[in-house]
C-alpha cells in the first residue's frame, strides 16, 4: 500500500505525542515500585536527604542518607540515563541507619531516596540539585 | 582485573564496649559507567564495582548494591556497632569477578 505524504506526517506527529508520555519518569517509578513493591512511599521525617542545592562537578556530588530504623535505603537519581544510584541495606551490626558517598548526575534534576522500614512502610524524601557541569561522561 | 585498584579504610583502633563509630572508605577504580564514547565513537563498555560490603567478626555492618552512577574512586561513610573486640572485613566485588578486600583490627574495652 502506498502512503501518502499525508499520512506518514500523521503518523509521526501520532508517535511525537506517544513518545514523550514514556519519558524518564516511568523508569524512576519502576525503580520505585521494584524496591517497595508496588506500595507508596510517603514523605515524612524518618528519612533525611541531604544534597547540595548546587554541584559545581556532575561527576562528584557529595550526598548522605539518614533513616533511623531502615532496614535499606534506596538512593535515585531521576534525570539520569539509568535511575538507580544505589542501596545501602543496613545489617544487626549497623551502629547508625546512615551512608554517605559520592554520585554522579547527568545534569539537574531531582535526587531521590527511598526508605524500607522494619514495619513494611516506605518513607521518601527528595532534592532538586542543580548541576553546572555533568558527570555522565557528556 | 581493573589496574591499581588500591583499597582505604579508617577506623578507629580502639572503642568501648556498644560504641557506633565511624567509618570512612575509598577504593581507586575508575566505575567506568559505560556512557562514554572513546576517539572513534565507539562505547567503551561498563566496568565497575558493583557491591561493598563490610562485616565485623562475620556479621553484616553494611551491603550495597552500587550502580554506575556511583562516582570513580567510590567513596562511603557509614556507622557500625561495636559490641566486643575483633576484625571489620571489607569486599568490594567488581564486574569482572575481581574481588578486593581489606581487613582492620579493633580493641574494644
Amino acid at each position: 500500500m502506498k502512503i501518502t505524504r499525508r499520512q506518514t506526517i500523521l503518523m509521526g506527529a501520532a508517535a511525537a505525542i506517544v513518545v514523550p508520555s514514556l519519558g524518564w519518569a516511568s523508569a524512576t517509578d519502576d525503580a520505585i515500585a521494584a524496591f517497595t513493591g508496588g506500595a507508596e512511599a510517603q514523605a515524612g521525617d524518618g528519612l533525611t536527604l541531604t544534597a547540595p542545592e548546587i554541584a559545581e562537578n556532575g561527576n562528584t556530588v557529595p550526598i548522605e542518607v539518614s533513616a533511623p530504623g531502615a532496614e535499606a535505603i534506596l538512593v535515585l537519581a531521576a534525570g539520569n540515563p539509568a535511575p538507580e544510584v544505589g542501596e545501602f541495606k543496613f545489617g544487626p551490626l549497623s551502629g547508625e541507619q546512615m551512608a554517605s558517598t559520592r554520585i554522579r548526575l547527568a545534569g539537574t534534576q531531582e535526587v531521590i531516596a527511598i526508605a524500607k522500614m522494619p514495619d513494611g512502610s516506605f518513607q521518601r524524601a527528595s532534592q532538586e540539585v542543580k548541576v553546572t557541569i555533568g558527570g555522565c561522561g557528556g | 582485573m581493573a589496574e591499581n585498584v588500591t583499597p582505604r579504610v579508617r577506623v578507629p583502633s580502639k572503642a568501648s564496649a556498644g560504641d557506633t563509630i565511624a567509618i570512612k572508605t575509598l577504593i581507586s577504580h575508575p566505575m567506568e559507567s559505560g556512557q562514554r564514547k572513546d576517539k572513534e565513537g565507539n562505547v567503551i563498555p561498563r566496568s565497575i564495582i558493583h557491591r561493598f560490603t563490610c562485616d565485623f567478626n562475620g556479621e553484616s555492618v553494611i551491603d550495597v548494591t552500587m550502580e554506575p552512577a556511583i562516582s570513580t574512586n567510590p567513596y562511603f561513610e557509614f556507622a557500625a556497632k561495636v559490641p566486643e573486640s575483633g576484625t571489620f572485613k571489607f569486599t568490594w566485588y567488581d564486574d569482572d569477578g575481581s574481588v578486593y578486600e581489606e581487613s582492620k583490627e579493633i580493641t574494644v574495652s
